[in-house]
């Protein structure tokens, strides 16, 4: 049978990484992905049935993976050479339309006794993902003894499969698997009172902000679209604030209301959902987010920087990883000070003090430190409140010149003061 | 200055065949724009009125006769609290010349201050909620000799109107209106305001109740209702902007603050006699082949240059502005006096309403001195200012079509106008509607704590800025029928709820749908600054 195959070859890859970044999807035609004859996938054990795809959805993982921009973070739980493919609707054996539940958990293993997670029902936090009879696989279409959707015939265990409804089209059924991912990210996220930000306005973008409205959730949601039918679409289904990504933190700024220190802000949103899982994504993501705020990043990271994906705390094949920003966002700070992109952003408004005109007196106010200050006195006859003429100002000039090196220096202690009280404070 | 003949009026010439192509001001460019003979009529302004001959004797004169007032030596002591207060940046436009006339006059109180022993003196510049000025724009405005003398010793300053050490509550209006005021003005024995005059919504008691106040106090007045229901703000006598500013300056006045006003008009010489820009003051047809020739090279060089560097360009540019009146005294008897000399220099009389009016939009409104104009600045100098050029009735009839031309480019300057980005990318991305967004913004804009940051320690206008700046444009909008920019930034202007419009062709074209086919035309030559008196 015909099967898009994705297999470990480096150097393909390598090319794919390249072509990827040239043009976005050029990945997949020098990458490892070919279409091949490949025998169907046998059934691994008892439970299992074979399921003939009838539509396959490309999530973003998908494409992150042809176009090599897949995190490396994700090998140990794949098996090569495996089909891609893991929203699918398809028919059994008997006829019955399924839809595929992808995450290869403990009973589909054969693992028994499952796992503490599995055993408590949270199979999308399964800990046995890369053991038991199957080769190791976070779900199917990641696997190879599975096979996936982007095939004509792959296999699934009973557990892994759902009858669709007569009335439900197979495009809207193909849609169940990530509107599942959205809706378990929306009962996810913190009931916090300030406003929500999603980042990325694709499928798994927009179903979330869907299935936040759905779920009652009024809060204020900023979200951030690229393009014009995204920009649009959020909108439709409920964004108060759609903005570009470069405009982020200026709109997350004006919504809470923070200040601004540098590029950061000293507040920010105390949720923000990241539903696109790159790293830059993840950098805006942790530069809005308020102090002790969270960061959920739904979806599988792309090029996501593997210590954010190791130290999150993940919430299973569903893919929700969850960031807890105190600590991060420091981090992420001094990375965003380094990469290009970053210095790309629109500044924010205004820096809060120009040194310069502070320290020439002009801004100086009577009751920041001139207080009862007078000007030189002069004698009743033909005296003048001004200054003299150009000629004779040396002396002021000094004066001028001095007071110029007290105020940088007063500046520049009270900005670190500033600034240790902030670093204390976090 | 020499003149060859004694300044014309101001008039309104009916176009024909032969009339030459009417220039249009565009941003920091021009147009040429030929308009529809027969039904179109241009109203030009009257040639600059001569100065006076003698500024410093005028000025001197003007202390010492006041109007219904004692003379300002007879109001100075030893001892006494002395604060002398000056219109800011936004006047005049473009910057004038020096000497500027705030220096001349402020150099003549402090010399009287001096003589009387005057010691304990303020000179604080009246931005209200406009952006801090920097050194150079101080230096500009008082003179080096003041500045050196006060500004290092913290004695002239910039008003913070978010200080709250620094401002008091006077009182309230019987209307309700809270009257604040900046606290070293309030508490001085005798407060000296500076003014210029330029258009005739100047001065009076809007310099201290709007120059040295608040948001709690401008919001009475600053706001939709009270835009709507001016005919025009720039008719003191049918502005509810000013019947609230003059309730706020009597409740000034009875918490026992004494106000020395002095106001200043200046002639229209916006753009010299002589000089590279001369051509620009001068109607089409009294061009000489070397105005044309210096046109075309200026027209020329511009369209090779980056934005940036036609922006700096115009920024050096200071007018040759001559001083054409000074009175000073008690407030609403020498603003009688100042309005009178304004109109006097800017009035022209006009027949009638017309179907579409024109205006082409120059580079530099009052709130973006050496800075950039950004769209919401573009919206306000047209429907703000310009289309509130009237007394009597708007040149435009009720449902008509105003046609601006301006490159209304989406951009905006980061230090100067933070505020307003997120007012254009949130709030008018969301309504256009002033009174929808006054409800809705208004409050938050105004009271965020970044933009008061800003506002106090860098050069940003407040928070609450560009919500003015689009009420300011509430009575052209709920007026007129349709708005036009011509060669403008497409995206940027249907922001603004305008159409876009690459010719004037094309937006008359446009225009025919809403006022007909063979709709009047009148076109606004503006600047030089003048004001129809629509009859």
């Amino acid at each position: 049978m015909k099967a898009l195959l994705f297999e470990r070859k480096v150097a393909k890859f390598a090319a794919a990484a390249i072509a990827g970044r040239v043009v976005a999807g050029r990945g997949a035609k020098h990458g490892p992905l070919t279409l091949k004859d490949v025998d169907p996938p046998s059934l691994p054990a008892a439970g299992w049935q074979r399921l003939r795809p009838r539509l396959a959805g490309i999530c973003g993982s998908d494409l992150a993976t042809i176009d090599g921009r897949s995190s490396r973070y994700f090998e140990p739980i794949v098996s090569f050479p495996f089909t891609l493919g893991h929203e699918v609707v398809g028919d059994l054996d008997d006829g019955t339309r399924a839809v595929l539940v992808p995450v290869l958990h403990c009973a589909t293993r054969g693992i028994d006794p499952p796992c503490v997670a599995c055993r408590d029902g949270q199979i999308n936090r399964c800990e046995r993902i890369a053991f038991g009879h199957l080769e190791p696989g976070l779900q199917s279409g990641f696997c190879e003894t599975t096979g996936g959707g982007w095939s004509l015939a792959m296999v699934a265990h009973e557990s892994q499969l759902l009858r669709v409804p007569a009335d439900m089209s197979d495009e809207q059924a193909v849609m169940v698997e990530p509107t599942a991912c959205a809706v378990h990210a929306a009962r996810t996220v913190p009931r916090d009172a300030g406003p929500l930000v999603i980042v990325g306005a694709g499928a798994l973008g927009l179903l979330t902000l869907a299935a936040l409205r759905a779920e009652g959730d009024e809060r204020t949601i900023v979200m951030t679209a690229k393009h014009p039918d995204q920009r649009r679409w959020a909108k439709e289904l409920g964004a108060d604030r759609v903005v570009e990504p470069r405009e982020l933190a200026r709109a997350v700024r004006s919504e809470t209301s923070s200040l601004v220190f540098g590029d950061h802000l000293t507040g920010g949103a105390p949720t923000v959902v990241d539903c696109v899982g790159s790293e830059d994504s993840l950098a805006d993501s942790l530069r809005v987010v308020a102090p002790g705020g969270t960061v959920l990043v739904v979806g599988m990271p792309g090029h996501a920087p593997r210590p954010h994906v190791a130290v999150a705390s993940r919430d299973g094949a569903a893919g929700v990883l969850r960031l807890h920003a105190r600590r991060l966002r420091r981090r992420a700070r001094s990375r965003a000070g380094r990469r290009p992109r970053a210095a790309r952003q629109r500044p924010l408004p205004a820096r809060p003090v120009h040194r310069g005109h502070r320290a020439r007196g002009e801004r100086r106010h009577p009751r920041c430190g001139a207080r009862g200050v007078r000007p030189p006195q002069r004698e009743a006859t033909g005296r003048s409140l001004m200054a003299p003429a150009k000629a004779d100002v040396t002396n002021e000039a000094t004066t001028i010149e001095r007071d110029e090196a007290d105020q940088t220096s007063k500046a520049d202690v009270t900005n670190e003061a500033t600034t240790t009280e902030r670093e204390a404070h976090r | 200055m020499t003149r060859s003949r004694a300044p014309r009026p101001g008039f309104v010439l009916d176009v024909d065949r032969n009339t030459p192509p009417i220039l249009f001001h565009h941003g920091e460019g021009f147009r040429f724009e030929r308009l529809p003979a027969g039904r179109t009529r241009v109203v030009y302004p009257a040639d600059p009125l001569p100065g006076l001959a003698d500024p410093a004797g005028a000025i001197r004169h003007a202390l010492v006769n006041p109007l219904d007032c004692e003379p300002l030596p007879a109001l100075l002591r030893p001892g006494m609290k002395l604060t002398i207060a000056f219109d800011d940046i936004s006047l005049p436009l473009p910057p004038m010349r020096r000497p500027d006339v705030r220096q001349r006059i402020i150099e003549a109180v402090l010399d009287l201050a001096a003589e009387a022993g005057v010691d304990d003196v303020h000179i604080i510049a009246a931005l209200a909620l406009h952006r801090r000025m920097t050194e150079a724009e101080l230096r500009h405005a008082v003179g080096d000799r003041v500045y050196d003398a006060f500004a290092p010793h913290g004695l002239l300053y910039n008003h913070d109107a978010e200080d709250p050490d620094g401002m008091v509550l006077l009182g309230t209006t019987r209307h309700g209106e809270e009257v604040q005021m900046n606290r070293r003005a309030a508490e001085s024995d005798l407060l000296v305001y500076v003014n210029i005059n330029l258009v005739a919504m100047d001065g009076g008691h809007k310099s201290t109740a709007t120059g040295l106040s608040g948001y709690t106090a401008l919001r009475h007045h600053h706001n939709v209702k009270t835009m709507q229901e001016s005919r025009s703000f720039m008719d003191q006598h049918r502005s509810e902007l000013h019947a609230s500013n003059w309730r706020q300056g009597k409740v000034i006045r009875d918490a026992g603050i004494k106000i020395f006003q002095i106001e200043t008009t200046l002639n229209n010489n916006t753009f010299g006699l002589d000089g590279p820009m001369a051509m620009l003051q001068k109607r089409e047809w009294d061009w000489t082949p070397r105005d044309r020739a210096a046109f075309l090279a200026m027209q020329g060089g511009l369209k090779v240059m980056s934005s940036g560097a036609r922006r700096r360009i115009f920024e050096q540019w200071k007018a040759p502005y001559e001083l054409t009146s000074v009175q000073a005294g008690e407030v609403e008897a020498v603003h009688a006096v100042t309005t009178e000399n304004v109109y006097r220099q800017q009035l022209v009389p006009v027949q009638g309403q017309t179907d579409i009016l024109t205006m082409g939009l120059p580079y530099i409104c009052p709130y973006n001195v050496n800075s950039i104009m950004n769209p919401i600045l573009v919206a306000c100098l047209g429907l703000g200012y310009f289309f509130n050029l009237y007394r009597g009735k708007p040149l435009v009839r009720e449902g008509g079509v105003v046609i601006m031309t301006h490159p209304t480019p989406w951009e905006f300057h980061p230090v100067h106008h933070p505020s307003y980005i997120d007012f254009f990318e949130q709030v008018l991305a969301d309504t256009t509607d002033p009174a929808e967004i006054e409800q809705r913004y208004e409050k938050r804009f105004a009271e965020d704590e970044w933009y008061r940051h800003l506002y106090r320690t860098s050069y940003a206008y407040h928070g609450v800025h560009p919500f003015y700046m689009w009420y300011w444009c509430a009575h052209a909008l709920q007026h007129v029928g349709q708005v036009i920019v011509v060669g403008g930034d497409t995206r940027a202007v249907r922001r603004l709820g305008f159409r876009p419009a690459s010719t004037m062709a094309d937006a008359l074209e446009m225009a025919s749908d809403v006022v007909g086919r063979q709709p009047t035309i009148t076109h606004l030559h503006n600047p030089p600054l003048l004001m129809a008196d629509v009859s």
